[in-house]
């Protein structure tokens, strides 16, 4: 992954919109957050594979990291705090927000066709 | 005379280093075979390497090769189950244990290692736990493995007491940082998090005593 060009995520944006696509998105603070700091909340949250399609989307800078809204028919998809951003070789839209450690806090993928969701024992 | 068989079932690449290596290299040491059953590929990790190399969907690729290394280096055997991280607890409990069952009845195991349910933090170790617990009740008496269970929430010894068995796995030390460092996308992050915990040195003299609670049938 790349610092996001936001120039180069809203063209793929526009891309991937009035298709039906495939979204993974998420946030986690990690099964351990209580453990290592007791005042500390354990809170995640994921769904993969959503099917949907949205009229338009777009990115938006906040100065350091981006929130990417997409308008569906029915409702909205919505992440904040992404930072880093791919086009895989199967030409899906990855993008990601990471502490100051590397570690993932928030993720928005988009794809013409689905993630994988078994755990590809042979990829 | 047979030396047995010890099967080690956690869910991630790297609970097997972090948890039990230098229990798992002694067994080695011994002439012991050592297959460990590896519930998810950890898909779900936060870790993505430091720096991060790895993202949401190439993570699970990395820490196949990852885990692959760290058995190299232990010299046991893996096998993959099959299951998603962080879904294990929404699996049905008998489909998963009789899944197990079956492996352990092949394997022929004598020992089976494992997290102890309910004390061992995150919700995967503690479903993959309570399935590998009612894998084993679900076996013939007379051909049950001893059951070990690594607990690791935190103040679990006031409850549970002091575990059944102890040991201290210095002299595999350098064996067990090499089989957690093997876990490139992982060892940092986790290693950081150890340090900057509120018990930190309790927390690292935890990592060279390994402490296991056996389940009583």
């Amino acid at each position: 992954m790349e610092s996001i060009q936001p120039n180069k995520v809203q063209d793929k944006i526009n891309q991937l919109a009035n298709k039906t696509v495939y979204v993974h998105l998420e946030t986690t603070n990690g099964a351990y957050a209580s453990h290592f700091d007791e005042n500390a909340y354990n809170v995640g949250a994921f769904i993969r594979n959503a099917e949907v399609s949205y009229q338009h989307g777009k990115i938006v800078s906040t100065g350091g990291s981006y929130r990417v809204g997409l308008k569906l028919d029915l409702g909205w998809v919505y992440a904040e705090g992404l930072s880093d951003y791919e086009i895989d070789e199967k030409g899906r839209l990855l993008m990601a927000g990471h502490d100051r450690e590397g570690r993932l806090m928030v993720a928005l993928e988009i794809s013409e066709t689905p993630f994988s969701h078994g755990a590809d024992p042979d990829e | 005379m047979s030396k047995g068989h010890v099967v080690v079932i956690f869910p991630h690449p790297d609970d097997e280093s972090f948890g039990a290596s230098g229990t798992i290299s002694k067994f080695r040491d011994e002439g012991v075979p050592v297959t460990y059953l590896c519930g998810t590929l950890g898909e779900m990790g936060r870790n993505m390497g430091s720096p991060v190399f790895a993202n949401r969907e190439t993570l699970s690729t990395f820490r196949r090769q990852e885990l692959k290394e760290a058995a190299r280096q232990l010299d046991i055997e893996v096998e993959f189950l099959g299951y998603r991280d962080k879904t294990l607890e929404f699996e049905p409990r008998d489909k998963v244990a009789s899944h197990l069952k079956k492996r352990l009845e092949e394997l022929e195991a004598t020992v089976v290692i494992t997290h102890y349910p309910g004390y061992a933090v995150h919700p995967d170790h503690d479903a993959l736990g309570a399935a590998a617990v009612e894998a084993v009740k679900l076996m013939e008496e007379a051909s049950r493995p001893d059951v070990w269970m690594h607990a690791i929430s935190n103040g679990h010894a006031d409850v549970l007491g002091e575990p059944d068995i102890v040991y201290d796995i210095r002299p595999y030390w350098e064996k067990k940082l090499a089989a957690i460092q093997a876990h490139l996308s992982q060892a940092d992050g986790m290693m950081s998090l150890i340090e900057n915990h509120d018990q930190a040195a309790e927390q690292l003299e935890r990592l060279k005593t390994e402490r296991f609670y056996r389940w009583h049938f």
